[in-house]
């Protein structure tokens, strides 16, 4: 029987330095080489790589198309939810199926499209460019990149949690005298508060680390269509190794606060 | 405040739930609609409530018709069996959203959740949440607020089936000395015969998507119209082919000619 819980214990332990082998070698071990690198040559030198003008500015476009795309997003993913699990209606399936299609979908796939809606060939291309309207190498088409790609977060977070909680409190809340639209902000919002913050966190990480759409649509022009993930490849492309690291480490610090806001809202799971 | 069901159908898919149902419940009264799981009972409560719509028949309210109005307007208080509180509300909330929604005066709401809270016996607990309750509060709390708009029917579906046999007893009891207080027309649904019996004033036994018979409860007892509620009400013995009630057997210890029939 020693030998039984010897085995045990051998077999636990692999099980975990597997575990935390992998996470060293793909997850730890490159941050803290991002990390390392940018405080390399000093603080000094890594605050003057992210002060210049165009590195400012990406990271001002980058926070401007999330400021857009995670309410634009919210709106939907709370609208598809509730659509999805309160209502029958022709093409539900469909729905359902099509949200997720953004997380199958390669992002450069997506920008492709968007040029082929949009370019001066694309089927709105020449009437765009009529009115004088600029979608592609502009804020526009980046916006729309972004909310395709981060589309499904809220929705997903969103449909569980209407589901656990069933609609006998909206029953309830109708044969009180309130009207659908009292029930959604008095009932039906504040019951999944906690799963729109869940989706809306994620979206927002989602939004700030895009890259390959916005890549492909922004024509990449220094200090007007470049976001701050573009900008990593850009200051790579230029042998400024230092601004790359610089500006990769504010994204990883971001995703860090998003993962610690994540962590403090997920057990918020059930309570009875 | 009377009911009036006349010819309500229903069906989910396949299956049929109510099958040309029609039903009068008089203003003010005490009325349990009685059956076996699956007898349509509940959808037939429902649909008085707005919460179903009938595939056809009509459902009248204090004599106008309602059948196509939503629940929100038809002032019907609905207590479900498994409380449908809102969680993230507290007690007072609970009980107070009905006059919220309809815009009432503050003052004029906080004394009517007072008056309620003492009625259901919750005054220490207007702070507390739902989760914080145990069964028979939470559903005292759900009958508060179903109350609090002053419904002209409150509609109760297996208001104690969640509970335990005595906080059941309890509340039983409690609901029909609340009847007696507030006369509001009360219908509740229920499979349990000796509960319909114990509470309410009438009772429309229910077997099939069809009524099966509607009368006082001595009346069900005594003089059951079909077979089905000769079994389902009360206590009764197959005897060749006869169904007979416990206190119309006499054992006697001889032989002798029989005295009645």
């Amino acid at each position: 029987m020693t030998t039984e819980s010897l085995r045990a214990r051998v077999g636990r332990l692999t099980v975990r330095s597997i575990a935390l082998a992998y996470l060293l070698a793909i997850l730890v071990g490159p941050l803290a080489m991002v990390f390392w690198r940018t405080f390399e040559t000093g603080f000094d030198a890594a605050w003057n790589a992210l002060s210049t003008p165009e590195t400012l500015n990406a990271f001002k476009l980058t926070l401007l198309i999330a400021a857009i795309a995670v309410p634009l997003n919210t709106v939907f993913g709370v609208i598809c939810g509730l659509a999805i699990v309160r209502h029958d209606f022709p093409g539900k399936g469909f729905l359902n199926a099509f949200v997720d299609l953004p997380l199958a979908l390669s992002p450069v796939v997506v920008g492709l499209s968007l040029f082929l809606l949009y370019g001066r060939e694309g089927w709105f291309g020449g009437w765009l460019e009529e009115h004088d309207f600029q979608v592609l190498f502009a804020l526009p088409s980046m916006v729309l990149a972004t909310v395709f790609v981060s589309l499904p977060f809220v929705c997903r977070a969103v449909v569980p949690t209407l589901r656990e909680i069933g609609d006998e409190q909206e029953q309830a809340a109708s044969t009180l005298g309130a009207s659908r639209w009292q029930t959604l902000w008095r009932i039906t919002l504040p019951s999944i508060r906690w799963a729109v913050i869940y989706g809306v966190v994620l979206t927002t990480a989602r939004c700030l680390g895009e890259y390959g759409a916005v890549a492909v649509v922004s024509g990449r022009v220094q200090g007007q269509t470049e976001t701050a993930t573009l900008r990593v490849e850009e200051r790579y492309d230029s042998f400024d190794v230092q601004g790359a690291y610089a500006i990769s480490l504010v994204l990883a610090l971001i995703a860090i606060l998003v993962l610690i806001a994540m962590t403090v809202l997920k057990p918020k799971e059930t309570t009875a | 405040m009377s009911i009036v069901i006349r010819n309500v159908s229903k069906r989910f898919g396949d299956f049929v739930a109510l099958d040309d149902v029609s039903l009068e419940v008089e203003g003010g009264s005490l009325t349990a609609l009685l059956g076996p799981s699956g007898s349509g009972k509940s959808t037939l409560l429902r649909i008085i409530a707005g919460l179903e719509w009938p595939d056809a028949g009509e459902v009248e309210l204090s004599g106008e018709d309602a059948t196509a109005l939503r629940p929100q307007k038809r002032n019907v208080g609905f207590v479900f069996q498994h409380y449908a509180a809102f969680k993230h509300r507290t007690v007072r909330d609970n009980v107070a959203f009905g006059l919220k929604v309809r815009r009432r005066p503050k003052a004029e709401i906080r004394e009517r959740v007072d008056s309620l809270l003492q009625l259901v016996q919750l005054e220490a607990f207007g702070h507390r949440y739902p989760a914080q309750l145990s069964g028979g509060q939470r559903q005292r709390m759900a009958l508060a607020r179903a109350l609090a708009p002053d419904p002209q029917v409150l509609l109760l579906d297996e208001p104690f089936g969640a509970l335990d046999a005595r906080v059941r007893a309890e509340l039983r009891e409690w609901l029909r000395r609340l009847h007696d207080e507030v006369h509001v027309t009360t219908i509740f649904v229920t499979h349990d015969q000796a509960e319909a019996m114990d509470v309410a004033s009438q009772i429309a036994v229910m077997n099939h998507a069809h009524v099966e018979q509607v009368g006082s409860p001595t009346e069900l007892y005594d003089t059951p119209q079909t077979e089905f509620v000769m079994r389902f009400v009360g206590e009764a013995n197959r005897l060749g082919d006869r169904w007979v009630r416990p206190h119309e057997l006499e054992v006697l210890d001889r032989p002798e000619a029989p005295s009645r029939r």
